[in-house]
């Protein structure tokens, strides 16, 4: 097959994968093996798209023209590449996950759970795969909405309410601004295709290109910028393999990841350094990065803890983006699979320790490390990840983004980048430290536990998915190089 | 002969059409049949028209072979042909849902009475649309009208009188105002048929009386088409009417208003009326402010179809919005919203006469549930809603494109941001809908319902259909949208 047919066909996979899921609704083993199936033969769709985008091909295909000059068009090139590859890979997983995380919870309504979660998936490929801006923006929506039932699942009034947040902000950041900065760059341009070297040059200038990088920055608020980044803490109340692998992959990576698309094939990199347009952006994200990690300290809920981990690591990749260099951008693009790795480990053991200990504050979880060594092992593992320590995958991201501040003359950013280390250290440590130094309160479950001498560990479907993502955090150590020659040609000129 | 007669036959045969059921069939099912019959045959008859017109050519039509100053000439250009196809759509899709939603919701004694209004209503619309002749359009105009009070009336419960009375009194106030119009027109140019003012107009536009006679067309026409602040019979009009009325009126009627504005702005005057009067500043100030207050008001109601109502009067703020820019392209988004608006209110409302079919009411409270009792129901509501929020792949999207197109084109960013405001009340009023009918269960103890019968469901879903295929090919919509405004610009 070319990848042209390839390209389409990852995105209707995972939706013939959900008609499948509802047909299959009444029978869970038949509708799991569904969910993985599907999940398979899409990772498998998208990998063998990948030699011929390493090779330097840009499969592209038109499939329908909506307005005139305007079409639904795919076009893969490397940071979809990438983008696809990091969330449909995540997703075989997550799924294994899943059938653990939601069969130990004995959650209601999860045929609805996996039809929409396959849902998500396609738009996610989509966004991935979108040839221009119309594209992304509808798949974009799609994502939003088809992700607002899983958000929404548990239905009581405090859930709808953090529901409700969620698909507001979201879908108004998209279409109040968003949408506004797209169909003022088509005035401007008459096209919204991503080129390389963008398409802004030369049509805009002074001020109006800092306003209209901004129209697009708080618009994509799936990149949750503060002050657009509620959403993100407010999804928190879905289940977790939603959290991990929507709210920490591929929603929150389809914002950056159309933050990176719109800095690199919209703007251009260079016309943005040229104008200094993004200036206050390299503020806005240090702020947001820093800021976000001051308040996860704060935070005694894991996975809220986890959430705003998750706002200042996708400021990693903004700032990434708005220092307007090639390793600026590499590192950004590297971190978003890096990052994704880590943080869905994170997730994962979260979610594993609330199936198997009913546990969600940190301050519970004193000693839970030997009731559960595998879960906090990888939590362990992740967290180092995340921070930034070798031998694990975002030791590079966050090399190739100091490196992207040094180039850009900007050495506060530098030390910005190593604040922010710092301070997720002192966050996400404490959390490994309690579980594995501190003994068990007396009364806790857990303190039963340990004096049987027993293991309570979550789900088996459950530990196979946490090693899997910890070994890959630490397997991204070695690959980081393969990234960064996938990415490379988009900083070409 | 059918071919040389197309102008006059989907006009001439609903009015034939309606004495002929009083007549004949009185039976429910008898009036209905004829009713369907003649609303397809209408439709028929609009393709053919716009096929026609299509090429760029403009079809008149004599009748009864008196020449124009002294007879009344029909006149079809793209923008009528347009229209037409909007109303006898509408028509045909509603008549095909009508016949158990009557039934439901009309005394059997008098559902022969509600097709024969419906018949006499559609005419009116559809020679508003055609005649080329503005005395003519009047009494048009007042065949629709007056119809359509009766059609309010048969609502069920009884505030549809009171509902239906005082649609009358604005109604009667607006039809009023426009005949005044049209005598001060006459007076200075002693013509009444269109394609004479053309000519007559420009000489005497500056004089006193002309003014007058375009500040009580805009007024009375303003008065038809639930222009804020003057939009007051709307809501109850719409919330008491039976749910077929609602969808049908709710789809041309205020549509074929609009029409009527954008004929004596662009063609009568040739869009010299802005130079002379502020009118264009005018309008654009009101339907700013129907955009933002009324969709606001619309969060605020528990009633869906009131709530529907008030949205409707901020969506024919965005047509006269896109008609105010008096560009190419701020006009094509206005004409194209005729369209797409109609699409969109179509569908939700069929989709609320499903539920009211089957639950007897139509508010929020009691909807909770309906996502899992009635799901295709409840998908076309979601749909339609989508829609009119202005998400991609629907035709509220194409719509709100070309608004803010034409509206950064004039560089008013201020505007631009506005209307998107807007929307996002949409999704504000929309969302409290969906969420109670998805994540709230029924209460205890209420009875279980079905979906909605086939029947209802079908012609539902052609126009939810609609909504989603013309979003995404946009070639006929606005291909002929752009067609009859650079025609309208005189491009």
């Amino acid at each position: 097959m070319t990848p042209e047919t390839l390209s389409q066909l990852a995105i209707a996979v995972p939706l013939i994968g959900s008609v499948f899921i509802l047909l299959a609704g009444k029978w869970p083993n038949l509708r799991e093996a569904v969910t993985l199936t599907t999940a398979v033969i899409m990772f498998i769709t998208v990998a063998s798209i990948t030699p011929s985008v390493l090779a330097g091909a840009r499969p592209d295909v038109v499939l329908w023209e909506i307005l005139p000059g305007l079409a639904i068009r795919l076009t893969i090139e490397p940071l979809g590449m990438l983008f696809g590859l990091v969330s449909s890979g995540l997703w075989i997983i997550n799924s294994v996950y899943s059938i653990g995380y939601m069969r130990g919870n004995r959650e209601a309504h999860q045929t609805r759970f996996y039809f929409y979660f396959a849902i998500a998936l396609a738009s996610a490929a989509g966004v991935a795969f979108s040839g221009n801006m119309l594209t992304l923006f509808i798949f974009y929506e799609v994502l939003t909405l088809s992700t607002y039932p899983l958000v929404a699942h548990h239905g009581d009034p405090a859930t709808m309410r953090s529901a409700r947040t969620y698909v507001g902000i979201l879908l108004s950041t998209s279409i109040g601004l968003l949408l506004f900065g797209m169909i003022w760059t088509w005035q401007l341009t008459g096209t919204l295709d991503f080129k390389q070297g963008g398409i802004l040059e030369g049509k805009v200038d002074g001020v109006m290109v800092a306003v209209l990088l901004a129209l697009y920055m708080f618009g994509i608020g799936k990149a949750a910028l503060m002050p657009v980044h509620r959403w993100l803490p407010a999804a928190m109340v879905a289940p977790t393999p939603v959290s991990a692998l929507l709210h920490a992959v591929a929603v929150v990576k389809a914002g950056v990841f159309t933050v990176l698309k719109v800095v690199v094939y919209i703007f251009g990199y260079e016309f943005l350094a040229e104008t200094s347009a993004s200036d206050w952006l390299m503020i806005a994200a240090a702020g947001t990065l820093l800021f976000s990690s001051i308040v996860a300290m704060r935070k005694d809920n894991l996975k809220a803890r986890l959430a705003y981990s998750t706002v200042s690591q996708l400021s990693y990749i903004v700032l990434g983006a708005a220092l307007a260099t090639a390793a600026g951008i590499i590192g950004g693009g590297m971190h978003l699979a890096m990052h994704a790795m880590g943080k869905i480990t994170l997730f994962f053991c979260a979610g594993a320790i609330y199936t198997a200990a009913h546990k969600t504050e940190i301050s519970q979880l004193n000693g839970i490390g030997r009731t559960m060594p595998i879960t906090m092992g990888a939590f362990a593992v992740a967290s180092l990840s995340i921070i930034g320590i070798p031998p694990l995958g975002g030791t590079w991201s966050k090399f190739h983004l100091m490196m992207g501040a040094a180039d850009a003359d900007q050495i506060i950013y530098v030390a910005v980048f190593m604040l922010s280390s710092l301070l997720s250290a002192a966050y996400l440590v404490p959390v490994v430290t309690r579980a594995f130094l501190r003994p068990p309160d007396a009364k806790s479950a857990g303190a039963a536990a340990t004096a049987e001498g027993g293991i309570r560990e979550a789900p088996l479907p459950c530990l196979i998915a946490i090693c899997a993502t910890a070994a890959g955090a630490f397997a991204l150590f070695f690959f980081a190089g393969d990234i960064a020659r996938l990415l490379e040609p988009i900083t070409a000129n | 002969m059918i071919s040389a007669n197309l102008p006059i036959l989907h006009v001439i045969i609903p009015l034939i059409g309606a004495p002929l059921g009083l007549l004949f069939s009185r039976s429910p099912t008898g009036a209905w049949l004829l009713a369907l019959i003649i609303s397809w045959f209408t439709l028929a008859d609009s393709l053919a028209l716009l096929l026609i017109v299509s090429g760029g050519e403009v079809v008149s039509y004599e009748i009864g072979d008196w020449a124009a100053p002294w007879g009344i000439e029909y006149r079809v250009d793209m923008l009528a042909a347009y229209v037409i196809v909007i109303v006898s759509g509408i028509g045909a899709v509603t008549m095909l849902y009508a016949r158990q939603s009557v039934e439901a919701e009309i005394p059997r004694d008098r559902i022969y009475l509600f097709y024969t209004m419906y018949l006499l209503t559609l005419s009116g619309l559809l020679g508003i649309a055609t005649t080329g002749d503005t005395f003519n359009l009047f009494v048009f105009l007042e065949i629709s009208s007056l119809s359509t009070y009766v059609m309010v009336s048969l609502g069920a419960e009884r505030r549809a009188l009171t509902a239906a009375f005082r649609y009358l009194v604005l109604g009667t106030l607006g039809a009023t105002f426009y005949v005044i119009g049209v005598g001060l027109m006459y007076q200075m140019t002693g013509t009444l048929n269109m394609a004479d003012l053309v000519n007559r107009l420009p000489e005497v536009a500056e004089t006193r009386t002309i003014l007058a006679a375009v500040a009580f067309l805009t007024v009375g026409i303003g008065l038809k088409l639930g222009l804020f602040p003057v939009h007051v019979w709307l809501p109850n009009a719409y919330t008491y009417a039976p749910s077929v009325v609602t969808a049908f009126l709710a789809a041309t009627a205020t549509k074929v208003a609009v029409y009527v504005l954008v004929r004596i702005y662009y063609t009568l005057f040739k869009g010299g009326v802005f130079e002379t009067l502020p009118v264009d500043e005018i309008l654009l100030a009101l339907s700013l402010v129907a955009i933002v207050a009324m969709s606001a008001v619309a969060i605020f109601q528990t009633n869906v179809k009131r709530l529907l109502a008030y949205s409707s009067v901020a969506q024919i703020g965005y047509m006269l919005i896109g008609i105010s820019l008096v560009t190419i392209t701020g006009l094509t988004a206005g004409i194209l919203h005729l369209f797409n608006h109609a699409l969109m209110k179509g569908a939700l409302f069929l989709a609320l006469g499903c539920v009211f079919f089957r639950i007897r009411s139509v508010n929020v409270d009691d909807m909770a549930g309906l996502g899992k009792a009635m799901p295709w129901t409840m998908a076309a509501f979601v749909t339609g809603g989508l829609s009119l929020i202005g998400i991609p792949l629907t035709v509220g999207f194409v719509s709100k494109w070309y608004l803010i197109l034409a509206s950064l084109e004039k560089e008013w960013w201020p505007l631009a941001a506005v209307i998107l405001f807007s929307s996002l009340l949409a999704v504000i009023y929309m969302w409290r809908v969906i969420e109670v009918a998805y994540f709230r269960e029924r209460p205890a103890g209420a009875a279980t319902i079905g979906e909605a019968p086939l029947a209802m469901l079908v012609p539902m879903w052609v126009l939810v259909g609609a909504n989603v295929y013309f979003g995404i090919d946009t070639d006929l919509t606005v291909g002929t949208a752009r067609a009859a405004a650079t025609f309208l610009m005189g491009g």
